[in-house]
């Protein structure tokens, strides 16, 4: 069996990867959201707290938290995509949010713990180490297990989704919105239903973050940050690739912990400045991400043999 | 039978009017042009038909239906398809994959295949160019498949917005011969142009359009005979 630390970090990158691609499955099609740290510190909070206070098993909480998000989600999106608010401003708009779940949680100290977080109460009596109707476990070893079919169930709703008919009507609405709508593409609903789709999978993914952790705080949940740490992960592991956002994953945790071995805590938000002037110097140097990039500089290379005969005939798939 | 009329059309931009009191009426089978300078409110006439804008106030009706309640994404399956200003491609989408978009709704995808083949028949040009992306077509070719892209939903009227707007002399002649061929085929084509001796041979009846009102309504042969028309828009 592998150590604890290593577990760990695999744990972290498919959780992670997880949520990038959740995130990623509007973001590569247009629809940048500033955001998502909002439905994430939903998930966390609803199960945590309806645990804590009404003694609700995280399996009737996480049913909550989505049916919280799943309504936050169109309370945003509906009027955004209705009135046609896109690009920057939807960022924009996104962002707004996600500070506003932030300042939500720390305003509700009294139930919530304000910005020195919550732990859900333990089920883990008398040495157990698996209480799962309170999906609490202490062996990483499960949790690697849980994470791991989360993060293929989110690849698979990516490739589900890369085949439909929705992956080429939003790629048609995030080029061209207007002859979108003319050849008879719903932009709303469209635009909606991804959100939806991306929005509830990251509220799941903030679900298993808060019990695997047993510790939510608003900084680490939601918020500004963790919304930045998810746009820029995805960008940097490469957002139109399948599993670029994971590879954005396991790059940004190398980064912060790396960070964190070689300066501790002396620096704090120095994670997320890196994050911000790395992800200007991605966008810039490195759109496509990392294995966007490497895939094709690979391509490019075996090509290239080939490429002289191709051209001196007609253009062809 | 009539397909399309507009009835005393108004619209416009927030706190801008560019459409004034516009009829308009296009019979099955015929091809329709409405002509004028630019700024006239050609494009924004066509934007009112296919509801990208709605109408302050009139009516317009498709095939007797009025369209006041129809959402624009819904305007396609009455059988009107809409072909932009400046083309509006997909540009990273291929070819094939824009005319797949044509045939977006439920109804027209069933037909996906039979149509691919009527506008690969029509332009082979496209069938030859069909996995590039469409926005490394030439002008011309970008505006077949723009073309293309609306034949997909199987329409009985076209819109077309300044068909030959940007493009080399050559390639305007190819076009107007093109859209000659649609008219052929029993389409009904509305269409928006500038290129006024070109468009009308090629339409029956011609509209006017001069700062959002309709001037003048005949058909090519008075339009070519008008001495206002002669002066104004056909230097002669």
């Amino acid at each position: 069996m592998i150590g604890n630390y290593p577990l760990h970090l695999m744990i972290l990158v498919l959780l992670w990867g997880y949520i990038y691609t959740s995130w990623s499955l509007m973001g590569r099609l247009g629809l940048v959201s500033f955001g998502h740290g909002a439905f994430m510190g939903i998930g966390a909070y609803t199960v945590v707290m309806l645990w804590n206070h009404f003694g609700w098993s995280p399996w009737a909480g996480a049913l909550a938290a989505l049916a919280f998000a799943a309504a936050v989600a169109i309370l945003i999106g509906y009027p955004c995509f209705r009135f046609r608010i896109v690009g920057h401003y939807f960022a924009l708009v996104t962002l707004a949010l996600s500070e506003v779940a932030r300042l939500v949680i720390v305003a509700l100290r009294d139930q919530t713990g304000g910005s020195l977080g919550a732990t859900p109460n333990s089920a883990l009596h008398g040495g157990a180490t698996a209480a799962p109707g309170a999906l609490q476990f202490s062996d990483k070893q499960v949790w690697f297990w849980i994470v791991l079919a989360f993060w293929l169930a989110g690849l698979w709703v990516w490739r589900a989704v890369d085949r439909s008919m929705a992956r080429l009507a939003l790629q048609a609405i995030s080029e061209e919105e207007e002859a979108a709508a003319s050849i008879g593409i719903h932009v709303a609903r469209a635009k909606l239903r991804i959100t939806l789709i991306s929005a509830l999978m990251t509220c799941a993914g903030g679900v298993l973050y808060a019990q695997y952790q047993l510790y939510v705080n608003p900084d680490t949940v939601s918020g500004i940050g963790i919304s930045l740490q998810m746009v820029f992960g995805a960008i940097a592991g490469g957002m139109f690739v399948m599993l670029g956002p994971t590879v954005g994953a396991a790059f940004t945790l190398l980064l912060a912990e790396g960070l964190r071995l070689a300066f501790g805590n002396r620096y704090p938000a120095l994670d997320s400045t890196l994050y911000g002037a790395m992800l200007v110097l991605f966008i810039i140097y490195m759109p496509k991400g990392i294995l966007g990039a490497a895939l094709e500089a690979l391509r490019a290379r075996t090509a290239r043999p080939i490429a002289p005969r191709k051209s001196s005939g007609m253009p062809s798939a | 039978m009539q397909m399309l009329s507009l009835t005393k059309v108004c619209a416009g931009y927030s706190g801008f009017q560019a459409l004034f009191e516009v009829s308009v009426e296009v019979e099955a089978g015929e091809a329709v042009a409405v002509i004028g300078p630019n700024g006239a409110g050609k494009t924004t006439l066509l934007r009112v038909i296919s509801k990208l804008i709605g109408a302050t106030s009139g009516e317009i009706r498709m095939e007797g239906a009025s369209l006041a309640r129809v959402p624009a994404h819904e305007v396609v399956s009455r059988g009107i398809a809409h072909v932009p200003e400046n083309r509006r491609l997909f540009p990273r989408l291929t070819v094939e994959e824009n005319l797949r978009m044509g045939a977006f709704p439920r109804a027209a995808r069933k037909r996906y295949g039979e149509r691919l083949e009527f506008v690969y028949g029509l332009f082979p040009r496209l069938e030859e160019r069909r996995g590039q992306p469409a926005g490394t077509l030439s002008g011309g070719e970008q505006q077949m498949c723009a073309i293309g892209r609306a034949l997909m939903s199987g329409p009985k009227l076209l819109l077309l917005d300044e068909p030959s707007a940007g493009l080399a002399p050559v390639v305007v002649q190819a076009i107007f011969d093109l859209v000659r061929r649609i008219c052929a085929q029993g389409y009904t084509v509305l269409i928006v142009e500038q290129n006024i001796r070109q468009v009308l041979k090629v339409v029956g009846r011609a509209y006017l359009l001069e700062a959002g009102r309709i001037r003048l309504a005949g058909n090519s042969r008075e339009f070519l005979d008008s001495q206002e028309i002669r002066k104004t828009y056909l230097g002669l």
